[in-house]
């Protein structure tokens, strides 16, 4: 009990003092609210999340899952190129001396310098920023997965070498269940920077979505919604990266 | 195909270069040995005197820098799975339990010519062998250390390897454990017939299990010093022999050779 209550009582207090040092600087007026009203507020809003009045005018749920959704694809195509390049990359040196150069010099680049090249090919805003999310999520998974492969004791190489497996069995048997660990860490990695950009990339390419919602109120200069909007945005960080550490953690202990 | 019998294994004028950041290392040098079918052999120095890398060449996990190496009157090429290895450090795969890892060497040598039924008896049966029945299904980190260097043992003989190699396959073990898997690998050369190589820095085990010990000098540049034919007849049995005149004289050889003639680097 007296070790739960360590464990929970510090953050709680952390918190509390947050709130407090916002309510002291806000009480006396100005243009950020209180904490109160802020929450009056978040009451208002989380009382109706999914409602729909057109397609500029709806529910903060709707927005989330907007972007929650380009998130996902953008993740996902992320994945199913980058994974397997991560592999290539860390089994083969040549290829590795070719493709690390030019990973180099893109990886540094900020996702949204990719946003204009998105338009110009697709025309559209949706793909625009699926396409930013794509290109900021692929480099930790590129980089981790090879990470992970060139990190393979050498002794379950010599094993397979001994047992002379084919290139589909060390794939299969010993590269993928070792490297697992590094690509867990490169999709947590990817996941929390797409939800960073996403933001960013929908505030300048309109829509429905969480970015968009922000910069729409902003618009119509409702501060607490900003103040809300920054809360959701965080907790939906904290239960993405927390739901990988948690998958990571069972794998291990599997293992 | 009788004239490799008695030349199982020919290490001819082998040497071993290593390219390092400090220049040329030169591991082992003017190596000759040859190697009977169904020999047992030790290789024992002290550390560093190149008996690994001397393994490692019969794998054929390295290639050597000069002279060659041939298994059966064919040169070494690369490692295979005619050479069974025994790795230092059981080189359990932990996501697969005792029985797929032992499998995995079965399918790879056996699946083309045997039933799905018949691969999976073949591995029940090699791990009955060296007494795991109970443990298959268990993942590598739930067993002892002594468990997980008898299932590397049942992988490397599951393959029906021509020649077992074991790198100081009992090193990591308490002696009462390591006693026990000496035994253990005594009946089941005696059963398999194995032509067996073994690296061990312990001079008891050396001459309990050896036909010959071969004994390698310091390195660098190490090379074979002296050979010991252990004339002990078989089957051999710790007890008795603990106090077998001719056991103490084997051993005080091979102890001769490593304090006096060959003291420890450290130590000179």
């Amino acid at each position: 009990m007296r070790a739960r209550l360590g464990v929970v009582l510090p953050p709680l207090m952390g918190l509390v003092l947050l709130i407090g040092i916002w309510h002291l600087a806000t009480m006396n007026g100005g243009n950020i609210p209180t904490p109160g009203k802020t929450w009056d507020a978040a009451a208002i809003l989380f009382a109706d999340p999914f409602y729909r009045n057109g397609p500029n005018d709806q529910g903060i749920g709707w927005n989330i899952l907007a972007s929650l959704e380009r998130v996902a694809i953008g993740f996902g195509f992320a994945a199913l190129i980058g994974i397997p390049a991560g592999f290539i990359l860390g089994r083969f040196a040549t290829i590795a001396g070719m493709i690390n150069p030019i990973i180099s010099l893109l990886r540094p680049v900020s996702p949204l310098a990719w946003l204009p090249i998105g338009l110009l090919v697709f025309q559209r805003a949706d793909p625009a920023a699926i396409w930013t999310i794509f290109i900021c999520s692929i480099w930790p998974m590129i980089m981790n997965t090879a990470q992970g492969v060139m990190r393979v004791p050498q002794d379950y190489l010599n094993v397979a070498r001994v047992l002379n497996l084919s290139e589909w069995k060390i794939l299969t048997k010993i590269l993928f269940p070792s490297v697992l660990p590094y690509m867990l860490t490169g999709i947590r990695l990817s996941i929390g920077t797409a939800w960073l950009v996403i933001v960013a990339a929908e505030m300048l390419t309109g829509g429905v979505g969480i970015g968009f919602w922000v910069w729409d109120e902003w618009n119509n200069l409702k501060v607490e919604h900003i103040i809300i909007a920054i809360f959701v945005i965080g907790i939906v960080g904290l239960v993405l990266e927390q739901t990988l550490i948690f998958l990571a953690r069972q794998l291990h202990t599997e293992g | 195909m009788k004239k490799h019998l008695e030349k199982f294994v020919q290490i001819e004028n082998v040497g071993m270069t290593f390219d390092t950041k400090k220049g040329k290392f030169v591991a082992l040098t003017d190596i000759h040995l040859t190697i009977r079918q169904g020999e047992f052999v030790s290789l024992i120095g002290h550390s560093g005197c190149g008996k690994s890398t001397l393994l490692n060449l019969i794998a054929g996990l390295t290639l050597p820098t000069a002279g060659f190496l041939l298994c059966a009157g064919r040169e070494i090429p690369g490692p295979g799975p005619e050479r069974g290895v025994v790795f230092q450090n059981h080189s359990l795969l932990p996501w697969l339990t005792c029985f797929d890892n032992v499998h995995l060497a079965v399918e790879r040598v056996f699946g083309k010519t045997e039933s799905k039924p018949q691969l999976k008896e073949r591995t029940t049966r090699v791990l009955e062998m060296v007494g795991l029945a109970h443990a298959m299904h268990k993942y590598p980190g739930e067993i002892s250390g002594g468990m997980k260097q008898r299932v590397g043992i049942a992988r490397a003989l599951a393959m029906e390897p021509k020649v077992l190699l074991m790198d100081e396959p009992f090193g990591a073990l308490d002696a009462l454990t390591r006693a026990r898997l000496q035994d253990e690998l005594m009946k089941i050369c005696e059963a398999t017939k194995a032509t067996t190589v073994m690296v061990t820095h312990d001079v008891d085990e050396a001459v309990l299990l050896s036909d010959r010990i071969v004994m390698m000098t310091n390195g660098p540049a190490a090379t074979i010093g002296e050979i010991l034919t252990v004339d002990l007849p078989r089957p051999r049995e710790r007890l008795s022999l603990a106090h077998d005149a001719k056991y103490m004289d084997y051993r005080s050889a091979v102890i001769e050779f490593l304090y006096a003639k060959q003291s420890h680097p450290l130590a000179a």
